[in-house]
């Protein structure tokens, strides 16, 4: 039996949650198909996540690409094609990438599969990074190092912890609701390979508690800084990336199993920990530098 | 003085082509290197690792060039008596100051404009003592009783600590900076 999965005409890490819960009502190895044919927009995160759709199915799933062309050149040009036909059975007409162009991608997609990945991440964002840090964000040289920091350690969080391959994707915004109008970099980095809970459950400094779940694991790493890893600077990463969202009032959440936490700011109107959502695999984390308000 | 340039190290002794410190395995070849090169170091001695042809530092490597090589150094007792980083820049003093914080370490940085700093877990009278040492260039703990109006002896425990952490440099009554460069 096949089932079809409607992707939501806006896809971003709100509505994304629409496609888990339609996702989570299949078995594993069910035939699916990727319906995004009224997909309108979709942000780092839901491209990221789509590929990521693909990777945690047993069955080659099928794609319908939207239907508006400009999205799908714009899809194109972001490098979700160069994935998507490795991974679904795209149906429909693809154009050819001619390169991102677009001033307002800072990091086309991008698979995550060892270290030297995370240092051509790296390598890649460090110059354009610096003129949308001061141009866009108005934010202090500093802060440009920050965001290529957490980049790398979140990149990282795949090849330490997943146990296979990821992507990334990084993007600039004109945020109309939530911001006021403000730009803002958006890093959305997912996987699906064992997830928070898992990772931890390897390890002795796993938390002996009989209120373990994904949401507690979430916690255990990110309020924590609790690795798999026994020595003492591991889990860092995620600490360091707390820091400097905190730093430039970002947002900053993670997503894994059935639970997401994150850091909230005062700008949006998420929840700081939610549990009980539809089971997903791996870890799905999402960075939202705003500009700076002129005081 | 022993100065091994880290970017160096990077590219040649680790043949990583890169020009940043990011990752963990890149830190610990790094590291691994480091460490190589510091085992050839007499008692006392001064090494300056120079950082001034690397681009950015992230927090993984961070901790496996900075921490870990601290740590490992005082594990192990191991010379040389001080390590002093050089060349350091915006780029890399967020990681560096975040490991050092989260480890309870500390250590004396020179910045690319000549400035020296002391970063880490330190006290703010471990501070202003070292700041006063490396604004004399040597000093007794009389001396700076006087001017901090405080105990000599109280006074005397800072310096002490400071050089037990490898900070500053002793020389009978007289504590003095490490690794200025000349």
């Amino acid at each position: 039996m096949t089932a079809v999965i409607t992707v939501p005409a806006s896809l971003d890490d709100t509505t994304f949650e629409l496609v888990f819960e339609q996702l989570a009502a299949q078995p594993a190895d069910a035939k699916v198909i990727v319906d995004a044919r009224h997909c309108t927009w979709a942000s780092p995160y839901g491209l990221v996540n789509l590929l990521t759709l693909a990777q945690s199915r047993t069955e080659r799933p099928t794609f319908l690409i939207p239907e508006d062309q400009d999205k799908v050149t714009y899809w194109a040009r972001a490098g979700f094609f160069k994935f998507a036909t490795e991974l679904y059975d795209v149906q429909g007409t693809i154009p050819r990438p001619r390169g991102s162009g677009d001033s307002d991608v800072l990091l086309d997609l991008t698979q995550i599969t060892k270290s030297d990945d995370v240092h051509d991440v790296v390598e890649r964002v460090k110059d354009k990074v610096t003129q949308i840090i001061i141009n866009k964000l108005h934010l202090a040289a500093r802060a440009t190092m920050g965001i290529t920091m957490a980049l790398s350690e979140s990149c990282q969080n795949i090849i330490e912890h997943a146990g296979r391959g990821g992507w990334v994707m990084a993007q600039t915004y004109q945020y109309r609701k939530r911001l006021g109008g403000r730009h803002a970099i958006v890093i959305a980095v997912s996987d699906a390979g064992v997830g928070f809970r898992r990772s931890l459950e390897s390890s002795p400094r796993r938390p002996m508690t009989d209120r373990w779940s994904d949401g507690f694991a979430l916690e255990t790493a990110f309020v924590s800084g609790v690795s798999r890893f026994p020595e003492p600077g591991r889990g860092q990463g995620l600490k360091g990336i707390r820091g400097y969202v905190n730093r430039w009032d970002g947002k900053f959440t993670v997503r894994s199993g059935t639970a997401r936490i994150g850091m909230i700011p005062t700008w949006d109107d998420d929840v700081p920990r939610a549990d009980g959502l539809a089971p997903f695999p791996g870890a799905q984390l999402q960075i939202t530098i705003p500009e700076k308000v002129a005081a | 003085m022993m100065r091994i340039d880290v970017g160096s190290v990077l590219r040649h002794s680790a043949n990583l082509p890169y020009g940043d410190l990011v990752t963990r395995s890149t830190g610990a070849a790094v590291r691994r290197c480091i460490e190589a090169e510091l085992a050839g170091l007499g008692e006392d001695d001064v090494a300056t690792l120079d950082f001034t042809h690397i681009g950015m530092m992230d927090y993984s490597c961070a901790d496996e060039v900075v921490a870990k090589l601290l740590l490992d150094l005082a594990r192990r007792g191991a010379r040389p008596s001080s390590l002093v980083f050089h060349g350091i820049t915006d780029a890399h003093l967020e990681a560096i100051e975040d490991v050092l914080l989260h480890h309870g370490l500390a250590l004396v940085v020179h910045f690319a404009d000549g400035a020296a700093r002391l970063v880490g877990a330190v006290s703010e009278e471990e501070r202003i003592i070292w700041q006063l040492v490396h604004t004399r260039g040597g000093v007794q703990a009389e001396d700076l009783a006087a001017e901090r109006d405080r105990a000599a002896d109280e006074v005397l425990l800072v310096l002490e600590a400071l050089y037990d952490r490898r900070l500053l440099r002793r020389d009978g009554f007289t504590f003095a900076p490490i690794g200025v460069v000349s």
